[in-house]
């Protein structure tokens, strides 16, 4: 099939460089992967392309990129499945991290939010003879996050890191998941606590991204959010992040619909009183728009509380 | 740039065995750095799907068993010291790796559990699900980055360098990512660079595979042994020949010709798929040769197991069979063929991975280590058994590690000028400066791979392989006309595809000049004018020796016996 690929291209060694997108056109087979074609093009066309590849086979992680406006791995992505014969696709570097040159990304950061969360097993001492004894349903959950291969597919389209870098971000909580669920780690409330500090794990905003786009199956949010049930299980101190939920249900539990004001200051709370002041311009705006919720006593419960109230009781007999 | 600091140990490569080495090495106390062409986790470590054997004694196993069935699969060829190494020290070695983190799949009593692989008749296999040496590979990352030590990622090594004793006193490298040279001084360098499945074409090995440091230890004087044995893996996808674990036949698949039958029945008639490697490869061959095939390809059957075990088991291969080649395991066939998948051959080592003998029985390169896929110990002979090669690693890297450490504290720290990296730098300068539009490095290199698996493969006969010699020698002399577009220092892929293909034309022409030597057949090396195996003449290894501009020098070493006299291999 005759097909057009169109690669975001950057050259740092260029006079004034910046990024401009260039057309190759090619012919490819029905079973060929994008990396594949770009691979034809490195080869046959322009070897001055520059990405990284290694395994063709979707384990060593090396071939991250944007693919029509969504992370993937290019080895994994046949044609085909995103493109009629005549169609463009286009090609650009991982999002969330510097580009070095064309499709290479400068994933320091990303390696450096991995050694944030401490990733290396903390096993009670002393050590036994034989192997740790452990369930093997365990072992088998965390085949799952194991089979993470670190292409920072998942960061590059995460949504919270676009606004804030700051945020740990989808591939290190999920990494940091295989530590807490390991029954052989020690040190399971350390990382909760840990993880549950600011940029932790109360910062993903579920919007899901990640699962989408994870190549491997891993889910990143569900394990984030397994670390979350995993943290107010365990009763880590509480932050803004856990208070946000507890709250958050406590409304719902009882008026059927949020009370949005009533949300963020108990959220919040006298201790960050700060943080609550600094919604003062959203307060306002929202005044000015006349879109203040009633909140409080004058927030009143929804017709059918009661439905509510009866799934939350059906759900607390189930768990 | 500031030069490096000098290390005790320098590994290059950073895979399992570099890994292991690197944090042997500075358990004992050895300042140590890696350095490596692809970051830690892209290293093909990953593709080790099956698992890692050992015999446990508290399963009721023995570790002799599991040596003798490695020496059978070796067709003899193995040292048999060397194996018992192996063999003994496997255990303690995957409970370390346990208690490092490793998820290995777990028996109801929440035990290591075990399956079956080929060549062997007791399930003595440790795996996490078929993702083995991924699971393996990250968690020695883990213990890499507890460590915290020095990593140069994504810098390739041009030469290693000697000092004026001819000791090996480092190397010269460049950093991909800025194209600046520096000369890295150590006292003792250990290569676990990985193998060289690129020289062929298709092969299951990834594309950074390209037997660098095959060819940076042959250059340098260490002697290659037993080149000429290159394993087929029986089940390969058409194509690309991405791997489809042997695992998947240890739980139970068939493997079937066109009309249906389960054809290995002829082959070897107890262990049927289970036989070693070599031997299924030979069997699906044949079928294929005879016009028992389709497509060139005979069929891995794995519709039985069901659905839920497969993607319990063998998940990656299920998705892979999915997103590969379009087939549902649960229920289709799935064409395989035998496929290029791994080098027995390599750096000659001992069992400490030193690449020069401490008797003087043969001449190497002292200062200079090997480990893992890169080294010949040798442990496979002519045919490594599956589920060994994680082992190798983690045995022999460990070793590697150690002695190196140890040997590098009763040397003193190398003396040798920066000006030792000029040469290499022109190597570089001159390339960039080549006219163009001249012959691409991968035209040259897919000619190459083609070559090597039409004349080099699992069947060889002597006119096939001079003409294949002939063939790579024609390339070599058309080397020096590649050229390449990218003229920049930043990343400069391109390049780097050239300085490859400049190594794997070296390891092919040894691969050639260790088949052409070997006049009989033996393992992985069967040459169709020497059918039979001939323990008078060829109970031992071929030792090459790179001379520049002529074919390589040959010596020979005697395969070391200890307690399992050669014997007809049937399975």
């Amino acid at each position: 099939m005759q097909t057009t690929l169109r690669v975001r291209r950057y050259n740092p060694e260029d006079p004034e460089p910046k990024p401009f997108f260039e057309d190759y056109q090619l012919e490819l087979d029905s079973s060929d992967s994008v990396l594949d074609g770009l691979i034809k093009v490195r080869e046959t066309l322009d070897d001055s392309l520059t990405l990284r590849c290694s395994c063709r086979g979707a384990i060593c992680g090396s071939c991250g990129m944007r693919i029509n406006g969504h992370a993937a791995l290019a080895c994994k992505t046949k044609v085909v499945s995103i493109a009629a014969s005549g169609e463009t696709i286009e090609v650009e570097p991982m999002n969330n991290m510097p580009v070095i040159k064309d499709l290479v990304t400068d994933m320091a950061p990303f390696w450096e939010k991995i050694r944030q969360i401490q990733p290396w097993m903390r096993p009670a001492e002393p050590a036994p003879i034989a192997e740790y004894l452990a369930p093997p349903e365990s072992m088998n959950h965390l085949a799952g996050v194991m089979s993470c291969i670190m292409c920072g597919v998942c960061v590059s389209d995460c949504t919270v890191l676009e606004v804030d870098n700051k945020f740990v971000g989808p591939a290190a909580l999920a990494k940091a998941y295989r530590f807490v669920a390991d029954p052989r780690d020690s040190t399971t409330t350390t990382r909760l606590e840990a993880l549950n500090e600011p940029n932790g794990m109360w910062d993903c905003t579920r919007c899901m991204e990640c699962i989408q786009v994870c190549p491997k199956g891993v889910g990143p949010m569900d394990r984030i959010m397994a670390l979350r049930a995993k943290g107010l299980e365990e009763k880590v101190p509480s932050t803004c992040g856990s208070r946000h939920a507890e709250v958050f249900t406590d409304i719902i539990k009882h008026k059927g619909i949020l009370d949005e004001p009533m949300l963020a200051i108990r959220t919040f709370g006298l201790k960050h009183v700060g943080r609550l002041l600094g919604m003062a311009p959203m307060v306002m705006q929202s005044v000015f728009k006349g879109k203040v919720p009633l909140s409080g006593p004058l927030h009143r419960p929804i017709a059918s509380i009661q439905h509510i109230q009866r799934l939350f009781r059906r759900v607390r007999t189930k768990s | 740039m500031p030069s490096p600091p000098t290390y005790d140990v320098l590994v290059v490569g950073a895979g399992l065995a570099g890994m292991r080495a690197a944090l042997s090495a500075h358990q004992q106390g050895a300042s140590v750095a890696i350095l490596t062409k692809v970051h830690p986790v892209r290293s093909h470590s990953n593709a080790a799907q099956g698992g890692i054997n050992a015999a446990l004694t508290d399963r009721g196993d023995k570790w002799e068993d599991h040596a003798f069935e490695t020496v059978k699969g070796s067709d003899y060829l193995a040292d048999q010291d060397a194996v018992e190494v192996l063999a003994q020290e496997a255990g303690q070695d995957i409970i370390t790796l346990e208690h490092m983190g490793v998820i290995f799949n777990r028996n109801d009593e929440g035990q290591l559990g075990t399956r079956r692989f080929g060549g062997q008749k007791k399930a003595r296999t440790f795996f996490v699900s078929d993702f083995t040496g991924q699971a393996m590979l990250h968690v020695l990352y883990e213990q890499l980055m507890q460590a915290k030590l020095p990593v140069y990622e994504e810098w390739f090594v041009t030469s290693l360098v000697k000092d004026e004793k001819g000791h090996c006193a480092g190397l010269v490298a460049f950093e991909i990512r800025t194209g600046q040279f520096s000369l890295f001084r150590a006292k003792t360098v250990i290569m676990a660079s990985g193998g060289l499945g690129r020289v062929y074409e298709p092969s299951t090995n990834a594309l950074i595979c390209t037997g660098d440091g095959m060819a940076l230890a042959y250059r340098a004087g260490a002697p290659l042994m037993d080149m000429e044995m290159v394993q087929y893996h029986p089940t390969t996808l058409k194509g690309k020949g991405l791997l489809i674990t042997e695992a998947a036949r240890g739980e139970g698949a068939y493997l079937l010709n066109k009309h249906g039958d389960r054809f290995m029945a002829h082959y070897a008639p107890t262990m049927l798929e289970l036989a070693s490697r070599d031997v299924v490869s030979r069997a699906e061959q044949i079928e294929i040769n005879e016009g028992r095939g389709m497509n060139g390809c005979v069929f891995l059957d794995c519709r039985h197991l069901g659905r839920t075990f497969l993607q319990e088991r063998l998940g990656q291969i299920y998705a892979e069979a999915q997103t590969f080649a379009n087939i549902d395991l649960a229920e289709e066939l799935l064409p395989i063929r035998p496929g290029m998948h791994y080098q027995m051959g390599g750096i000659k080592t001992d069992t400490e991975g030193r690449c020069w003998d401490i008797t003087g029985n043969w001449k190497g390169l002292p200062g200079l280590f090997a480990a893992g896929e890169t080294a010949c110990v040798s442990l496979h002979g002519g045919n490594r058994l599956g589920a060994n090669s994680l082992l190798d690693t983690i045995v022999f890297g460990r070793r590697a590690g150690q002695c190196a450490a140890e040997y590098a504290r009763t040397i003193s720290a190398p003396s040798i000028s920066e000006h030792l990296m000029e040469k290499d730098q022109q190597v570089i300068a001159s390339l960039l400066a080549r006219k163009g539009p001249g012959e691409r490095a991968a035209a040259l290199r897919l000619e190459m791979g083609k070559t090597m698996n039409r004349y080099v493969s699992v069947f060889r006969e002597q006119e096939g392989l001079k003409s294949a010699g002939q063939h790579i020698q024609a390339l070599k002399a058309r080397w020096p006309s590649v050229t390449i577009q990218d003229k920049g220092q930043v990343f400069n892929t391109g390049m780097i595809a050239v300085l490859e293909l400049d190594f794997m034309l070296d390891c092919a022409e040894a691969i050639i000049a260790g088949a052409l030597t070997r006049t009989e057949s033996r393992g992985a090396h069967f040459r169709t004018d020497y059918l039979d195996r001939d323990d008078e003449d060829w109970l031992q290894h071929i030792l090459l020796y790179h001379q520049p501009g002529k074919i390589p020098d040959n010596d020979f070493l005697p395969v070391h016996i200890t307690q399992w006299q050669p014997q007809i291999r049937v399975y």
